[in-house]
């Protein structure tokens, strides 16, 4: 552990990346998990939904037919843990036409700006996503 | 393992949190009090049933600080402090309090 993780005042710039389907595999509610315990230690934290991972985000999800927890009313509580950078893909949403109209209507307050209600997802191409990538002290892919 | 409670059979882990969190009701949450060494208060109960419908809202049981930060907001600052949270239940508010309430242990809980 590096020095000035001991004092606190190293914060990088994590970045949990989500490939998978929310339901059939653990890989998104894990990554869920992993995210909500990383978030208690007041790093810089950002999430990414490419490929089938952008369903997770969808609103509407029903599991009673699989005898599966929803978990997605989970993603609204991001913003209570200081999780306020959600990148989705805009080509994996076209792929699977899916448009931003399909996703939920996920918010954080700002507590810089009088705790006023902002938006978390980052609709983004593939290309700027490849920037945002690029910024990152450590990517978890799930 | 379970809990007996008005004939019925509570099933519940390893720690004590209930398996079915359906299966909770008040005097569910009055055994596993007296387990914990507690004595419920209305205030304890306020606590509790705000576990219960963030748990409803969210599928999760909140970590400490965001308990915190949510009861400041709908209660104002002197309830929503750690300070006050850990005179009600001393060994730990998130996981005694979500224990009561028959949630299941938080997520990266302390």
């Amino acid at each position: 552990m590096s020095e000035d993780m001991e004092d606190g005042g190293d914060i990088k710039k994590f970045m949990y990346m989500n490939r998978k389907a929310p339901y059939g595999t653990i890989y998104a509610l894990e990554a869920l998990e992993v995210v909500l315990i990383g978030a208690a230690f007041d790093q810089d934290v950002s999430l990414a939904f490419v490929d089938d991972g952008v369903f997770q985000l969808t609103k509407g999800q029903d599991t009673a037919g699989i005898g599966i927890k929803n978990f997605s009313p989970a993603f609204k509580a991001l913003g209570d843990y200081d999780v306020t950078k959600l990148y989705v893909e805009k080509e994996s949403l076209e792929e699977r036409g899916l448009t931003a109209d399909d996703l939920m209507d996920l918010v954080y307050e700002d507590e810089d700006d009088d705790w006023a209600e902002k938006p978390s997802i980052r609709l983004v191409s593939r290309d700027e996503l490849k920037t945002v990538l690029a910024e990152q002290d450590v990517i978890m892919s799930f | 393992m379970a809990y007996e409670v008005n004939g019925k059979t509570i099933e519940h882990d390893e720690e004590g949190y209930l398996s079915d969190l359906t299966q909770w009701d008040n005097d569910v949450a009055a055994i596993l009090a007296k387990d914990e060494g507690i004595e419920m208060t209305d205030e304890h109960w306020e606590v509790v049933n705000f576990l219960r419908e963030y748990y409803d809202e969210y599928q999760i049981a909140p970590a400490i600080r965001v308990l915190v930060k949510a009861l400041k907001k709908t209660m104002g600052k002197e309830k929503g402090s750690n300070k006050y949270l850990y005179t009600l239940f001393p060994y730990g508010p998130a996981k005694q309090a979500c224990k009561i309430a028959g949630l299941p242990k938080p997520t990266g809980c302390i």
